[in-house]
């Protein structure tokens, strides 16, 4: 059975060399990309009434809106590529995410990018890549 | 640009104003006499006692509502208690339907429209009429309150209108609308339209001037007197750029910092507990007594009655159906689980919160005892109890806080400020809501209401205490008297839900998530 590699993927530079890595990967071991996109959330946070209201139409929104300028594209750049790959929106914290799709999707492992943050910022806020490292149900690779 | 421009023109009045001092009290006090003669009729009629008592039907309707309810769900809020928080925890919500509206943040947006003066202010009034008593029977009213609100809220996702956009409008008017049609019974359409315009009545009123009067109070109290319209056009500005002039940040700041500024509150209150701890037991003691022997307040046991009531309905809108159109932005298929969410509202709100404020002044000794008799001693007039510096409302509130450490006092008036605002733009809110059901949606109608929202602002800043506080009452319990009715006609349709979902637990059909 094929397995799936999971790429954690923001349109960022770092993604994309993450995306090229995975791509490069599951070509030459017949593997398939699955493109991760998580859009960062908290069921947690405060709204105003008025957020609360439109709050679905604005998802809707966000959630085509992804799939048109991030994902869209880059699955016709992995179709041209000759790799086997689909995507997965979702919203929540992002490491918690990607661990929640690798382990649902049985994948290899799971690709993600260094965003070289400095020091001080990932111990502060701590760093998707690093909280993967730790938290991951699969090998983890992070691409610098 | 146009926003300093704003600025400068409100300094230059306030300047004006602060130079022509006799001038302006005036305007105060035309605005006060005004407001008193226009309103006294709609607050007699609403807090009229039952001939030959001097209890008004009002409160009895309230408590017997949430008492029936409490019976006819088979007391869902102490059963159900456990399983709202794992819902509010988000126990059982889909990870699908992340980005959705949680039942966390349903519930935090519809405690900030609650949690406001009333537990301030509405709570140091209570205690200073009805006594260390009336705070015993605003937590039961608290705990029985929780019934009503899981009943309307339930109502208020089931029948709420879902549209094209994705956007959603829900609420008793909805309810009202559509349950009593689809039961058969008459009169929904005309209980629908009552409810909101006294749901705007209490906008204006409980949502806005109560709010802007007690800030008022609180702001003179700490930086000296000066008159009230000053700091109403100073709030009905920041009110306006925001609700108007859509400056969300405002309001995301607010609802940020709100939630914080009321852990503050109730971290603050239980400082002078605890530095007061061998005051507690006293405390609880002077509120049992009071509850039922009256110790001397105005109205005895009644009055303490009458009046931990009337707060408590007025700080958790228990009944009132305000709550249930903020709760109705949920994503939730069952919308029994928002009932059962909603139902920690008045929990936090009167048994945690208020009981704070009340505990807070009863400890500080804010009340004047004779020491030889036990009893209250009562102002002149004999209708409130003696306060060390003569102190009411909110200033009573204060001088508790600040008696134990003075600088308690600049928290006290920035909870207030923040309270007061983030209150003020959530019944814009119900009230615009109210308004666009009667007038239909529209850019013009809907700043129609929002400038005769702000005009009230600068009005209850202005009007004095007793004016303004009733006629708050009289708007937001005049919601509860449609509200509950159609609550009475509706309350099978929430027992069917509650049945459903009920089995469904039981049988693991609804399983956790987490």
């Amino acid at each position: 059975m094929t397995k799936t590699i999971v790429v954690g993927y923001d349109g960022s530079k770092s993604a994309e060399r993450a995306l090229e890595f995975a791509a490069a990967r599951a070509k030459s071991q017949g593997e398939t990309v699955t493109v991760a996109h998580v859009l960062e959330w908290s069921p947690y946070t405060f709204l105003t009434p008025e957020e609360l209201e439109e709050r679905h139409a604005r998802r809707t929104e966000e959630m085509a809106r992804a799939e048109s300028m991030v994902i869209a594209p880059v699955l016709e750049k992995l179709a041209a590529q000759g790799v086997d790959a689909t995507a997965d929106i979702k919203y929540g914290h992002i490491a918690d995410t990607i661990c929640q799709i690798a382990s649902d999707k049985d994948a290899a492992q799971v690709v993600i990018g260094r965003t070289g943050h400095s020091k001080l910022a990932s111990r502060l806020f701590g760093s998707v890549a690093g909280t993967l490292a730790q938290a991951s149900p699969v090998p983890v690779t992070i691409v610098p | 640009m146009k926003n300093t421009f704003q600025m400068s023109a409100l300094a230059a009045t306030a300047l004006a104003a602060t130079a022509v001092p006799a001038l302006s009290q005036s305007i105060d006090e035309k605005v006060n006499a005004a407001f008193s003669s226009s309103t006294g009729w709609f607050v007699n009629l609403i807090f009229s006692p039952f001939p030959g008592t001097s209890f008004p039907w009002i409160v009895a309707w309230l408590v017997v509502a949430a008492s029936i309810f409490t019976i006819y769900f088979g007391l869902i809020q102490f059963k159900a208690f456990g399983h709202s928080i794992s819902l509010v925890k988000g126990d059982y919500s889909d990870p699908n339907n992340a980005g959705e509206v949680s039942h966390f943040q349903a519930l935090a947006t519809a405690l900030s429209g609650t949690v406001g003066l009333g537990n301030i202010a509405g709570v140091a009034v209570a205690v200073g009429i009805g006594g260390p008593g009336a705070t015993f029977w605003m937590i039961f009213a608290g705990l029985l309150g929780m019934a009503s609100k899981f009943t309307e809220c339930t109502l208020g996702v089931k029948y709420r209108n879902e549209y094209a956009d994705g956007s959603v409008s829900g609420g008793p008017m909805y309810y009202i609308t559509k349950g009593f049609e689809e039961r058969g019974v008459p009169a929904g359409k005309f209980l629908a339209v009552l409810f909101a315009i006294f749901c705007i009545l209490g906008a204006f009123g409980g949502g806005n001037m109560f709010q802007a009067n007690q800030a008022h109070a609180q702001i003179t109290n700490v930086v000296g007197d000066f008159p009230g319209w000053i700091t109403g056009v100073i709030f009905a500005g920041i009110v306006f750029a925001v609700i108007v002039g859509g400056l969300k940040s405002i309001a995301k700041v607010t609802e940020k910092v709100v939630p914080i500024m009321g852990v503050l509150y109730v971290l603050t209150a239980l400082v002078i507990l605890l530095m007061n701890f061998n005051m507690i037991g006293w405390a609880f003691g002077e509120i049992f007594r009071g509850a039922f022997t009256g110790a001397g307040v105005a109205g005895g046991v009644v009055g303490a009655l009458i009046q931990g009531f009337k707060r408590a309905a007025f700080s958790n809108e228990a009944g009132v159906g305000s709550a249930a159109i903020a709760h109705s932005a949920v994503k939730t298929n069952e919308p029994v689980t928002e009932g059962f969410v909603s139902l920690l509202e008045p929990f936090i709100d009167t048994v945690v919160i208020c009981t704070m404020t009340a505990l807070v002044i009863i400890i500080t000794g804010q009340l004047v005892m004779d020491p030889n008799t036990g009893m209250y001693l009562l102002d002149e007039g004999a209708s409130t109890i003696q306060t060390i510096d003569g102190n009411k409302g909110v200033a009573l509130t204060s001088a508790a806080f600040s008696s134990a450490v003075p600088a308690f006092k600049y928290i006290l008036a920035i909870a207030v400020i923040l309270f007061a605002f983030s209150t003020m733009i959530s019944w814009s809110y119900y009230g615009l809501k109210a308004w666009t059901f009667l007038f239909g949606e529209g850019k013009t109608k809907e700043l129609v209401f929002k400038v005769i929202f702000c005009i009230f602002v600068v009005i209850g800043a202005a009007a004095s205490l007793g004016p303004v506080i009733d006629f708050s009452d009289a708007a937001i319990f005049a919601m509860a008297v449609v509200n509950i009715t159609a609550l009475y006609v509706l309350m099978p349709i929430v027992k069917e839900e509650l049945k459903s979902y009920q089995s469904r637990l039981k049988s693991g059909e609804i399983k956790k998530f987490h």
